[in-house]
């Protein structure tokens, strides 16, 4: 459907065929598409479509049913990330998720949020616990690194005034940045957003978007966004995937989608008349 | 139960008259409460079983204690209620900010901080207790039973610091940190009776192999959470004890092994003749030595396990316990193999547990099955949680209250005079300790020291409220 975006030809993220069942529910069915390297993707679709689940594919909480997930780097190095245990697909495939109900440490302070968040290279640097507990120089370095880089987000998402407030303390729209922030300090090559623009005034909206390009030109990462706001999607996405029931039904540029028939349907439903013209449209 | 109606908040007249108490509502309530008290009294009090002169058991009404608590609990009801009335009559009269929300008010109140003393204090006080005991006592001798009691306050604040681990940081709750102590004690009576080896040799190795069965306990049972978790760790504590009773030929069996050889100084036996310490030293020999001996040993460990735990909490792999305990799906999703984080905090701890197991069996110079059961489990888990999970201070002072609390009620025989001749505050040991915990989980229910102080620090160092701190669960 459409002119692909130029961007798919050398894709971060290729998802095959992928099913995932729960019982007799089909969450998500035969789903194929492909996340441009540098672009931001974004996943709509009507509550209940199988956004979140797909999410859940990709970054390891589950495992589908069937399919395969591809994930690359830009050297070349390939990771199926539905045979990685959960922790690797961000250790090693480098794939970052923030939640849809924010999951912050709420009782560490938002620098140590962002510490956490560079776990594996602080333990590499602290040889694994025994060179940080005799207290190495090298392993202060390291450290002085990993708060420099703190630092540098929380300068960035305007909260570094907050940074030894504990993070269960922050207001919403804060705790939603702060979460972006952490996610990126894992040095992600796909960061999976999910529903981030939720529960935000327009103002933050608006900064969000601005956060979400700058990540995406600045960084060498790639954004995976869910969304029901459309104005953010609209605005930032270079490609979006519309999904319905767990089917794929539409995947394309924001313009295309925005006049396709059967994402209206899906969104808006139709006219009883039109309903076989649609039918007809859609394939069913 | 009818309160008396609070007046609606009028702020504007702070004047205007407080609600008439409800009399007749109070008085219900505490009759109510008399009633229940009754109800209770019946079958637990009103009547003692005695033996008569013919050595039959006969029963002995008591009615009069019955109606004598009865109206005690219906006083104290009564007394409670006018109290809480007025109070609740003044609150609505000029609310404070704090009553809007719970979360606003996130700062710790002052109970809750420890304060900047306690802990050189503590350590003061730790650090010269022998000393304090021997001049108290007024002899070298005498003071004997203080020291002995200090060496048991602080072998529980050393198991309460590495259960601290487990429980405080990772969030697991191990019902069965006992098997620990155990396999400690267990490793040092084995190895010094059958190869002869010394103390020095035996307590790191004691404290591997007590690491090592954490180790093999975490691998199956670390993906388990919650209740399950603390069942299966409950299960695997009384499987120690059973393995212990029942494999005679290993462990000596319900018997347990005895004459485990006695601690030396780093060599220097403490024996009367003139090899030993106090001849070496040109000093009169006293059995004290060694008790004040051992008493700066278990100080000396305890001390260790304290600063090796504030030292991982600022390393990445403390931060990881803690978050573990904050959010576990995060942690995942943020790279962090969950697994080997929690088998790394559940080993840690368990090799505490060994350290304090070996000291326990060069001090005792005995161990049977019989001293770890599940009680002591739930005495250092109680340790745990009355201090405040994760705070190392609160865990140290819990263990002083609940260890030597118990034994102060020794030295009540006074109030004997006052309730008679036959009464023994020891007999109410666990009455007491019931209500002491059901009064902390009132008061404090998030244990003595609940705010947590942050691992690092960017510009000022900011208490966190324990309403934002999780317990983990699992």
């Amino acid at each position: 459907m459409g002119a692909p975006s130029p961007r798919l030809d050398d894709p971060v993220l290729t998802v095959d065929h992928v099913t995932m069942r729960f019982g007799g529910l089909v969450a998500v069915n035969d789903l194929t598409f492909r996340a441009g390297r540098g672009d931001i993707t974004a996943l709509i679709g009507p509550n209940g479509a199988g956004k979140t689940t797909v999410f859940n594919c990709i970054t390891g909480f589950y495992k589908p049913t069937e399919g395969m997930m591809t994930l690359r780097h830009r050297d070349g190095a390939e990771f199926l990330l539905e045979r990685l245990p959960g922790y690797a697909v961000n250790r090693r495939a480098r794939v970052a998720r923030t939640f849809q109900n924010i999951r912050l440490f709420t009782g560490m302070t938002v620098l140590e949020n962002l510490l956490v968040a560079q776990h594996n290279p602080m333990m590499r640097a602290s040889g694994y616990t025994l060179a940080g507990l005799v207290g190495l120089p090298a392993y202060r370095r390291a450290e002085k690194a990993a708060i420099d880089k703190a630092v540098e987000w929380l300068t960035r998402i305007h909260l570094i005034h907050r940074a030894d407030d504990p993070a269960g303390d922050l207001p919403y729209g804060d705790q939603r940045r702060l979460e972006i922030a952490r996610a990126m300090c894992t040095d992600p090559v796909l960061l999976c957003l999910d529903e981030p623009a939720a529960g935000l005034n327009p103002r933050e909206s608006l900064a969000l978007n601005d956060l979400l390009r700058a990540i995406r030109d600045d960084h060498d990462t790639s954004v995976l966004l869910i969304e029901h706001d459309m104005s953010v999607v609209m605005e930032i996405s270079d490609h979006v995937v519309v999904l319905d029931y767990g089917t794929k039904i539409a995947d394309g540029t924001p313009a295309e989608i925005q006049s396709d028939q059967s994402v209206i349907a899906a969104y808006l439903g139709v006219e009883d008349e039109e309903v076989e013209t649609v039918e007809a449209e859609v394939g069913v | 139960m009818a309160t008396p109606a609070p007046a609606p908040a009028i702020a504007a007249a702070p004047a205007a008259a407080r609600p008439p108490l409800d009399v007749a509502g109070i008085v219900r309530d505490a009759a109510l409460f008399a009633l229940v008290t009754f109800g209770l009294c019946v079958p637990i009090i009103a009547f003692r079983t005695d033996l008569s002169e013919t050595s039959a058991l006969g029963l002995k009404p008591r009615w009069g204690l019955v109606a004598i608590l009865c109206g005690l609990v219906f006083l104290g009801r009564l007394a409670q209620r006018a109290v809480v009335a007025n109070r609740d009559a003044r609150r609505a009269l000029t609310p404070a900010p704090r009553q809007a929300t719970e979360a606003v008010d996130a700062t710790p109140n002052a109970g809750q901080r420890v304060s900047g003393l306690a802990l050189p204090l503590f350590l003061g006080v730790a650090a010269t207790f022998p000393l304090l005991a021997v001049l108290g006592t007024g002899g070298l001798g005498e003071s004997r039973y203080w020291v002995d009691l200090g060496i048991l306050i602080l072998t529980y604040v050393m198991l309460g610091w590495g259960l601290n681990i487990v429980v405080g940081l990772a969030g697991l709750l191990d019902l069965g940190y006992v098997a620990f102590y155990a396999v400690g004690a267990y490793s040092y009576a084995l190895l010094s009776t059958t190869l002869g080896w010394s103390f020095w040799v035996c307590l790191p190795l004691a404290g591997l192999f007590a690491g090592l069965w954490g180790m093999i306990l975490g691998f199956p049972v670390l993906r388990l959470r919650g209740d399950y978790l603390a069942i299966v760790t409950l299960a695997f504590g009384e499987i120690i004890r059973l393995v212990l009773i029942n494999w005679q030929d290993f462990s000596g069996g319900g018997a347990g092994i005895s004459s485990i050889p006695r601690a030396t100084f780093f060599g220097i036996p403490f024996t009367a003749d003139e090899d030993g310490f106090a001849a070496r030293l040109g000093l009169p020999f006293s059995p004290m030595h060694r008790v004040i001996f051992l008493y700066y040993l278990i100080l000396a460990l305890a001390l260790v396990t304290n600063l090796v735990t504030l030292r991982l909490r600022r390393l990445p792999i403390g931060r990881a316990w803690e978050a573990l305990r904050e959010d576990e799906i995060a942690c995942r999703s943020l790279g962090i193999n969950t697994t080997n984080t929690k088998l790394t905090a559940f080993a840690l701890g368990a090799m505490f547990g060994g350290f304090a197991g070996s000291f326990f069996a060069v001090r005792q110079g005995f161990v049977s099955p019989e001293s770890f059961n599940f009680l002591e489990s739930a005495i250092i888990l109680a340790i745990v949680v009355l201090g405040g999970m994760g705070s190392q201070i609160g865990v140290a002072i819990a263990a002083v209250a609940m260890v030597g609390g118990p034994e102060m009620l020794r030295n009540l025989g006074f109030l004997s005079a006052v309730f008679g001749e036959g009464f023994d505050p020891n007999e109410y040991r666990l009455l007491l300790f019931g209500l002491a915990m059901v009064l902390m989980m009132i008061w404090r229910p998030r244990g003595l020291i609940s705010e947590r102080s942050p691992s690092l620090v960017l510009k000022e160092r900011k208490r966190i409220s324990g309403s934002f701190v999780k317990e983990g669960h699992g």
